[in-house]
């Protein structure tokens, strides 16, 4: 036997699986009970503030209310988080209360039995779902069943500017999608940066394009492709709309080096609140990050903010709009019967209570809950409130994002290509052409 | 082995010497060979990480060997592999050479090498990601307008930065690895080599480089397998892009298997990554020479 050969083939065997036992390897913390008095349920979340803080400060106040049992957090980034429910839902390791986006995510847990089904629990308990907004339940529901509770806030993406720049440059807001490809040489021509953009994390190029294809075509054209149609990516609205994005790459429309900038570390938002960039569409989130962390940026009024403009001759509303219609949270079915009653009394309890709702509209967000118009109109924030109130309550359609109301395997392609499209290196038809082959998977 | 049970022997132990083996191979049979049956296995079903694991034979070779993304990932894998030990091995050599020399400074600026090699690869790709961002980092910071270039947006730019930040981060382990190997070398070599009038060049050429062969095949070996599995640093530094510019094998089974829930293909790529690091591995050693225990000290 050859003892340096062995040695040698096991750092190849090695090489082989280091994601997998990575992986199993950080699965440490899922279900279990803390010491103390009563059962402790787990609940994983997103970090990054001004959110984060609402979510713990929820929790907080649910267990220092004396009721049974504690919950006990874990938070992690967006990104990241996305891989590590999946994995750690997969490896039996999942938290008692999975918070989540709804949508094609939370059907392949619901297919693999493993979150609990809500709809009886939401039969004895009417006051906890009548209190919310009916729109947010449509992203919980898998066949006709409830298996998440919505809460948080309503996410439309929106077209926010930096007033200031356009005061200094002398131009005035886009009004429709020429207007917007006008405002590109001005800015350029000043050393301002059009539009910022988060381009490595994909999602944020995503949301380009769930507006082009909504106001170009009308939200039948994504329909189509989340019922599954055949070639459904290959509608010529597609086409126009995949042409268009690109257009305005080639035209410099989205600030030098987009490819390499990631949302999580909010420097796409930090260049507009900076005077680097004119432009940004981003989810309303971003309203409480540019507050927290641009200075006066906001609170001076240098933040303005509309609805994406319509593109001329498009048959889409130009009032409908995408993004997360709201936040939710889910059960895993793996959970101890003591952990699953944490959960429900935290559901019950814990979630969306004034205070939280409150805090919610305090970092520029509107929460789900019926009847807080009041509060909305008294916040300092309302001018920005009052408005995506009016976009979430308006819209025709208010469509989910598309790498949420996918599948994860047919999300991850439709990244990977929407990627590609920005690097330019494929073209629209090569673009559907790819995806028309996972529609359906 | 069978030396050394036989010295077992003739000192009286009664065959001790194989159970020592005993531990390491329990965790090389727990932690390679077990998961390695796992993913051979599960390369043949069809399973999205989360439900029922459904056997389904060839598909996912089948979708993994006619996908376009595949010959594209070996090459990136490669290229990387190559480049990297290309601009690693000159510079580890040289700077190993330097270190060995007795001076004190030396002995100093050693240590400062060692640094990055004490830095997790997630932190050192996350600083160079804040560094190199084209508008909040250093180029930006410093108004130097050639480093504010868009260094991981452009394919080329991004496998260059790869490149350079993997070097960074492991010429200090070769370094070290060289400056052991020529301590090894005999002092009477350099000696007999002044005697006949030789120059410092000569004398690296001629004594230190050969003297180093099996330092080097060592040395490669660790780069070239090392390579295989470069994932962290590359995911946090480019997620594989931009597009899939530095995509690598290890990468694209990560993304397949954890972002696209295809355990099937994930597993069939990690099978593929197991023998292209034994062959490599093989190759390696076959490189060295079969005699590649023996000393190339005869004679001295």
């Amino acid at each position: 036997m050859d003892i340096p050969l062995s040695r040698r083939t096991l750092l190849s065997f090695a090489a082989s699986v280091p994601a997998s036992a990575a992986l199993a390897a950080c699965g440490s913390s899922g279900p279990g009970n803390g010491g103390g008095d009563g059962a402790t349920a787990t609940y994983w979340h997103l970090s990054g503030q001004p959110q984060e803080g609402v979510r713990t400060g929820a929790v907080e106040r649910f267990n220092e209310a004396g009721n049974k049992g504690r919950i006990d957090v874990t938070t992690f980034e967006n990104d990241a988080y996305k891989t590590k429910i999946k994995t750690a839902i997969g490896a039996g390791q999942a938290p008692t209360i999975i918070w989540g986006w709804g949508g094609g995510g939370l059907r392949s847990f619901v297919e693999a039995g493993q979150v609990d089904d809500l709809t009886p629990w939401f039969d004895e308990n009417p006051e906890v779902k009548d209190r919310l907004f009916p729109s947010s339940f449509g992203a919980a529901t898998v066949d006709g069943r409830i298996y998440a509770m919505p809460f948080e806030s309503v996410e439309p993406i929106v077209l926010f500017y930096n007033k200031r720049v356009f005061d200094d440059v002398g131009v005035e807001p886009p009004e429709s999608w020429d207007d917007m490809m006008a405002l590109v040489p001005e800015f350029n021509a000043e050393g301002i940066a059009p539009f910022a953009l988060g381009g490595q994390s994909r999602w944020t190029n995503m949301m380009w394009l769930e507006f082009l294809f909504d106001r170009i075509g009308g939200p039948e054209v994504f329909q189509a492709v989340f019922d599954g149609e055949k070639n459904a990516w290959s509608h010529p609205a597609a086409i126009e709309a995949l042409t268009l994005v690109q257009d305005l790459i080639k035209a410099d429309g989205f600030v030098k080096g987009f490819s390499s900038i990631t949302a999580d570390s909010n420097a796409d938002q930090a260049l507009l609140y900076t005077d680097k960039a004119a432009m940004m569409l981003h989810g309303s989130w971003s309203y409480g990050i540019q507050q927290a962390e641009g200075g006066d940026f906001v609170s001076s009024g240098g933040l303005g903010f509309m609805n994406f403009p319509p593109v001329e001759g498009g048959k889409g509303d130009p009032g409908n709009s995408v993004g997360n219609p709201a936040q939710y949270l889910s059960i895993s079915s793996k959970a101890s019967a003591e952990q699953k009653k944490i959960a429900k009394d935290f559901f019950a309890k814990g979630v969306l209570t004034d205070k939280e709702v409150k805090e919610w509209i305090d970092t520029g967000a509107v929460p789900i809950r019926k009847g807080s118009e009041k509060l909305l109109a008294e916040s300092e924030s309302a001018e920005f409130l009052q408005f995506v109130y009016g976009i979430a309550s308006n819209a025709k359609t208010f469509g989910q994002s598309w790498d949420q109301a996918l599948s994860p395997t047919a999300a991850e392609v439709l990244l990977d290509n929407i990627a590609r499209l920005f690097q330019l290196s494929v073209s629209p038809k090569q673009f559907t052409d790819n995806l028309n082959e996972v529609i359906g998977k | 082995m069978s030396a050394l049970t036989g010295s077992a022997r003739r000192t009286g132990g009664r065959n001790i010497l194989p159970w020592l083996a005993v531990p390491a191979l329990l965790f090389f049979v727990g932690f390679a060979v077990v998961p390695l049956v796992g993913v051979f296995l599960l390369s043949f079903t069809t399973w999205d990480g989360i439900g029922d694991i459904d056997p389904s034979g060839l598909t996912s070779w089948r979708a993994v060997l006619t996908d376009p993304g595949l010959p594209h990932a070996l090459w990136v894998t490669f290229l990387v592999m190559a480049v990297s030990w290309a601009v690693q091995t000159p510079a580890s050599i040289l700077l190993g050479t330097f270190l060995a020399g007795r001076q004190r400074y030396r002995a100093v600026l050693s240590v400062v090498y060692f640094i990055p090699l004490l830095l997790s690869s997630a932190a050192i790709a996350v600083a160079y990601k804040a560094l190199l961002d084209p508008n909040f980092g250093l180029g930006a910071g410093l108004g130097v307008e050639w480093l504010s270039k868009d260094w991981l947006g452009r394919p080329w730019l991004a496998f260059g930065v790869v490149v350079f930040v993997v070097s960074w981060q492991f010429v200090p382990f070769h370094a070290l690895i060289y400056q052991g190997g020529v301590q090894q070398i005999p002092h009477t070599l350099y000696e007999a080599a002044q005697l006949d009038g030789a120059g410092r060049v000569r004398q690296f050429f001629s004594i230190t480089l050969p003297q180093l062969k099996y330092t080097v095949i060592t040395s490669s070996t660790l780069m070239v397998i090392g390579s295989l599995t470069f994932f962290d640093l590359i995911f946090v530094l480019t997620e594989g892009g931009p597009g899939d510019a530095t995509r690598v094998l290890a990468l694209d089974m990560y993304k397949r298997g954890f972002q696209a829930n295809l355990m099937g293909p994930a597993s069939a790529i990690a099978v593929i990554l197991v023998l292209i690091g034994l062959a490599l591995a093989l190759l390696l050693r076959r490189l060295g020479g079969r005699d590649a225990g023996e000393s190339q000290l005869e004679g001295v």
